[in-house]
């Protein structure tokens, strides 16, 4: 025991010495959790918007402050014509532009029904699909109540979509849980791969195989410090979740613990087959990097929904690990699931670990008997 | 008192599938000797020191390291030597200091003992200024003597060197026999291979091993006589080439 005291701290001392293992491990996960949570938001505040109001009677100025007040958007513009609308796209600021035609307002009182024409900046699809329908959104309950004042008989068609689990469709409940999974298979499987295959290529391996360490303290003595740091990690992206986004943890936070501790478990074993696959670091680095971290931010389901893919994608994502943890962290976090309905996504997990564990202590030996010569 | 036998080797063989590294080799090595042991690469000098080391495991016949088997206890074995390989092995990102704390830690010694023996290793040095210095920046000789000196930090019975000297300067090369002298006359066994010939002098007895066979065992004076050659290494050269130097 005390000789692997004496190794994890050594290995410890590795850490701490060198900033850039310090960056991945701790910058890294703030940084991603403030890009994603702030800079890629896929809900909408304050967009720019321009109004053309040809109309100008009551009714579009209530619309038009309704837009304004709801916290969406920002009125940037307001035109006067037809012509100006390209200028106004053109230039950048504004998302879109909410056109009352002539007479709306006492077409709407008189008959019952008018149309606004919203034109969308298309070059950006994705807000313009937002913008979009929450401008519609917007109209359509203003109209409801306008409709609910002058009549009652009128017959009136209106949806009303509500978001289960996330009412303000707030999208760091989808990247915080991503970012955990994303963060912790980075740092555990390069970071441990690259650890090991260090020590081949410095040649520190040998004289640690020929001391009194058994081969598995050694593995376990360069994991453990990875495993203790992750747990860290977890803690404190939950942590900047809870004080940054207010995003709080619907399920229970031990099995939230326990969940990420099984998988900080599965990206270790990855890493520890990966460095007995390879002989340096480089190889170590790429494979990690191209193996693992791609695919995990692809075809998670992280960023783009699986369910969209085509189907090879769908079983190619299987085999990945972080799409079964993406469904278990958001079950637990954003839905308060228990394990009950988690149990199927953690099996699998499970039975991952244990598949990544023996084979990597396999070729490792198999490793060391080919070093002979 | 150099009679004790510290490494019986009887018949050893060793087999990579049909290729045999290792054939019958049988030879005895004493405490406080150095022992050389000299081969072209592939001789098959690698494969025995992995075996003596416990790293690797024999196909048959008996090798006894520091009293204990090397086919049933190879994990004992560990604990009585030292290592050093011809691949630089402290680690560069930590202290002099930390470094011979680590190793010292991996081979149990106690926390206490490990900081007096660290005083006395640096002031033996005279490496008590670089104490707290990144093996990174030290020079190369001076990080091969402390490589050394780690290696027999736990006080081991045998200390086994693979070409511990190989892309080593002549000074360096020159104060880092001397060290290996002190540590045997301090009754510590070494074990060295190398293809420096002109260092196959410095031992007192030398094995030459060719393809996977011991073809000469003796002290250096002696096989040079033995052979009529006037060194070791034309020596070498004759018996590892017997067909175009020889008639």
């Amino acid at each position: 025991m005390k000789r692997f005291m004496a190794f994890v701290k050594k290995e410890f001392l590795h850490i701490f010495r060198d900033y850039r293992t310090l960056i991945i491990l701790f910058g890294l996960p703030a940084v991603q959790i403030l890009v994603f949570g702030y800079a890629v938001r896929t809900d909408i505040s304050n967009a720019g918007i321009a109004v053309l109001d040809l109309s100008h009677d009551e009714i579009t100025t209530d619309i038009t402050n309704k837009l304004e007040s709801s916290g969406f958007f920002r009125i940037v513009y307001s035109l006067h014509s037809n012509n100006e609308i390209d200028a106004a796209f053109k230039e950048g600021i504004i998302k879109e532009v909410v056109i009352f035609p002539e007479d709306f307002g006492s077409d709407l009182t008189r008959e019952g029904s008018a149309s606004v024409s919203i034109i969308a900046d298309g070059s950006e699809p994705n807000s313009a699909n937002l913008v979009s329908s929450y401008t519609t959104a917007i109209l359509s309950e203003y109209s409801a109540g306008l409709t609910k004042n002058i009549s009652a008989t009128m017959p009136v068609i209106r949806s009303e979509v509500r978001m289960y689990f996330n009412p303000n469709l707030k999208s760091q409940f989808m990247f915080v849980p991503g970012v955990i999974t994303l963060i912790l298979i980075l740092v555990c499987a390069l970071m441990t791969s690259v650890t090991i295959a260090r020590e081949k290529e410095f040649g520190t391996m040998e004289v640690l195989l020929v001391s009194p360490l058994r081969p598995w303290q050694i593995i376990l003595g360069k994991v453990a410090p990875y495993f203790f740091l992750s747990v860290i990690n977890v803690i404190t992206i939950l942590l900047m979740a809870w004080f940054v986004f207010e995003l709080p943890i619907q399920g229970s936070l031990a099995l939230l613990m326990a969940e990420c501790m099984l998988y900080i478990l599965l990206s270790l074993s990855i890493g520890i087959l990966i460095s007995a696959s390879v002989s340096n670091m480089q190889a170590a680095m790429f494979i990690s990097m191209l193996g693992m971290m791609l695919p995990s931010l692809l075809l998670s389901g992280f960023i783009f929904p699986i369910e969209n893919m085509p189907k090879i994608y769908d079983y190619v994502s299987a085999v990945l690990p972080p799409r079964w943890f993406i469904n278990i962290i958001r079950g637990i976090m954003v839905k308060g699931a228990g394990f009950e309905i988690i149990w199927k996504e953690t099996l699998i997990l499970f039975a991952m670990t244990i598949f990544f564990l023996v084979l990597g202590s396999k070729k490792f030996k198999v490793r060391l008997s080919q070093e002979e010569k | 008192m150099t009679e004790q036998k510290v490494i019986e080797v009887k018949d050893l063989v060793k087999k990579f599938g049909s290729f045999v590294a290792n054939d019958h080799l049988t030879f005895d090595v004493y405490k406080g000797e150095i022992f050389g042991f000299l081969g072209a690469n592939g001789a098959g000098k690698t494969t025995a020191i992995r075996i003596f080391c416990g790293l690797s495991r024999l196909t048959s016949g008996k090798v006894t390291v520091a009293g204990i088997d090397a086919a049933r206890s190879p994990e004992e074995i560990k604990k009585r030597i030292g290592y050093m390989s011809q691949r630089f092995s402290l680690y560069e990102d930590l202290t002099v200091s930390e470094n011979i704390e680590l190793y010292g830690g991996i081979y149990g010694m106690r926390m206490k003992e490990i900081i007096t023996r660290t005083e006395q290793l640096l002031e033996r040095l005279d490496f008590t200024q670089y104490r707290d210095m990144l093996i990174r920046s030290l020079p190369l000789g001076l990080r091969q003597k402390l490589a050394f000196a780690v290696a027999v930090f736990h006080d081991p019975e045998i200390v086994f060197l693979d070409e511990p000297t190989s892309g080593v300067d002549p000074i360096t090369r020159r104060q880092f026999w001397e060290m290996i002298y002190e540590t045997a006359s301090h009754g510590i066994t070494v074990f060295v291979t190398t293809h420096y010939m002109d260092e196959a002098e410095y031992c007192d007895r030398v094995t030459i091993m060719n393809e996977g066979k011991i073809v000469a065992l003796d002290t250096p004076a002696a096989l040079r006589q033995t052979f009529g050659t006037s060194s070791v290494e034309e020596l070498f050269v004759k018996i590892t080439r017997p067909k175009t130097e020889t008639e």
